[in-house]
């Protein structure tokens, strides 16, 4: 690593470039949370960061991490489906996933829950989940990707994010959609609105054709078949229409963020 | 083994004629950096989702962790593919794979092995491929050319699903993308122990001669 650094940017500013490289590593106290053993997923790949070790080598990581973004988003169709498959595909049962285990998932009572709208949008309401669930359904069944790798089929069935987008009156000129999410640590992740904007996008309300069960993300999550899963928040509380890039809870911590399929 | 290396001390002293062009050893270096980048990242990202009963030791990985990993991956596949895309064209342009890789018939293949095995296979001139070597050189560029491909395949199953479904789905492309890897691994692990038995061709792919 050494020598690679000294190697790659010769004649940089060490002090700013680390100023710069610091701001980019997740925090280590969050890191150890998570590799403590949260989750299934989590205890395979997160047991340090050997990357960090190295400032200009995860600079230079991060760098072309976004030139793949703005690759991945020139790559990007909006009329490019995701494929879709038949209820003897679905994989059960469907796999839980998340940083924490099961019995920590949020645990939302729909009566002090409310789905908020915030930013460049002409109707800031607040949504009951009973005003959401009189939206217009429609059911995908399309395969969630892992960016660990592996893949599970499953049906979602809720609301178009576009027409919701249309609804609000949100303004499609922004770059992203920010959704909040409520477990404990804050999980947010930032969808760009080319994205949110695809016919498969949806704001998930049902899976398998039952109420979203809790270990899925109750009472919302927004489905991105076009994106991996960790591109796909569940247990959210509000979304904010920006041109600003928020980061994200995986995004930040080095995973790549348009991470689309 | 032994007595290829054997029947090569006995070789004498090479020609000063250049056996490896200028380009092939720059392709071939990039190459081997990206390829090894690629492959210890790969692992990495494997030990998210293994799929088969066993991980990478950490201490052969890179990126620590998935994250790093895959950032490891998605930079280096950069530098393997334009570099093996300049391969690609030169090879063709040049007439370098058909003077070098062809033609490659059953019968020589069998006659090299057999000389390989009972080490009477000549390495006295570098210029000239044996018909084991011509298998295994056109054998492993298709299997760089799969690698690839099945790597795009599983980054991108929605916008490339065409090219997903030709590796029979994401799940199976996966496996595809393994057995690549596995092959160049053991591909590469011939052809360093090869290299390091007939030094001077070693010699040949940094200095030319």
């Amino acid at each position: 690593m050494r020598r690679f650094r000294s190697l790659l940017i010769p004649g940089v500013d060490k002090k700013l470039l680390v100023r710069d490289a610091t701001k980019l590593l997740p925090d280590p106290a969050r890191r150890r949370f998570i590799a403590g053993g949260a989750s299934l997923g989590a205890l395979t790949l997160l047991t340090g960061c050997d990357v960090s070790d190295s400032f200009s080598a995860e600079n230079l990581l991060t760098q072309i991490s976004k030139f793949n973004d703005k690759v991945q988003a020139a790559i990007f169709n909006p009329n490019t489906l995701a494929p879709t498959y038949t209820e003897a595909d679905i994989t059960r049962p469907f796999p839980f996933n998340g940083y924490y285990a099961e019995e920590d998932a949020p645990d939302i009572d729909a009566e002090d829950w409310t789905f908020e709208v915030r930013g460049l949008v002409d109707n800031k309401k607040a949504w009951t989940l009973e005003e959401l669930h009189k939206l217009p359904e429609v059911t995908q069944i399309t395969r969630h990707i892992c960016v660990e790798g592996w893949s599970a089929i499953g049906s979602w069935s809720g609301t178009p994010l576009r027409d919701f987008l249309k609804l609000v009156g949100a303004d499609t000129r922004a770059k992203y959609c920010w959704f909040q999410c409520a477990d404990v640590d804050g999980y947010n992740s930032p969808l760009d609105m080319e994205t949110a904007l695809h016919p498969q996008t949806q704001m998930t309300f049902k899976f398998d054709g039952k109420i979203l069960p809790r270990k899925y993300g109750y009472p919302m999550k927004i489905r991105v078949p076009t994106k991996l899963g960790f591109k796909n928040p569940k247990y959210v509380i509000s979304m904010e229409v920006t041109n600003d890039y928020k980061g994200g809870y995986w995004e930040d911590q080095g995973y790549n963020s348009f991470s689309g399929s | 083994m032994t007595s290829i290396s054997a029947s090569d001390s006995r070789a004498v002293y090479p020609s000063a004629k250049v056996v490896q062009p200028v380009w092939v050893r720059i392709v071939h270096w990039v190459n081997a950096v990206a390829m090894i980048m690629m492959i210890m990242s790969g692992w990495q990202i494997y030990n998210a989702s293994p799929l088969f009963d066993f991980t990478f030791s950490r201490s052969i990985t890179l990126g620590g962790w998935l994250a790093g990993g895959l950032l490891w991956h998605f930079a280096a596949m950069w530098l393997l593919m334009v570099n093996g895309l300049v391969y690609l064209v030169l090879g063709f342009a040049t007439g370098r794979f058909r003077r070098k890789l062809l033609p490659i018939t059953p019968s020589g293949v069998l006659a090299d092995t057999r000389a390989a095995l009972t080490g009477k296979l000549s390495h006295d001139d570098l210029s000239t491929y044996n018909y084991v070597q011509k298998l295994l050189y056109a054998g492993i560029i298709v299997v760089g050319i799969v690698v690839v491909l099945s790597g795009l395949s599983i980054w991108k199953p929605v916008q490339f699903q065409w090219l997903t479904a030709v590796f029979g789905g994401y799940d199976f492309a996966r496996y595809v993308h393994f057995t690549c890897m596995a092959l160049i691994v053991a591909f590469l692990v011939v052809h360093v122990a090869l290299a390091l038995l007939v030094p001077k061709s070693l010699r040949a792919m940094i200095i030319g001669r």
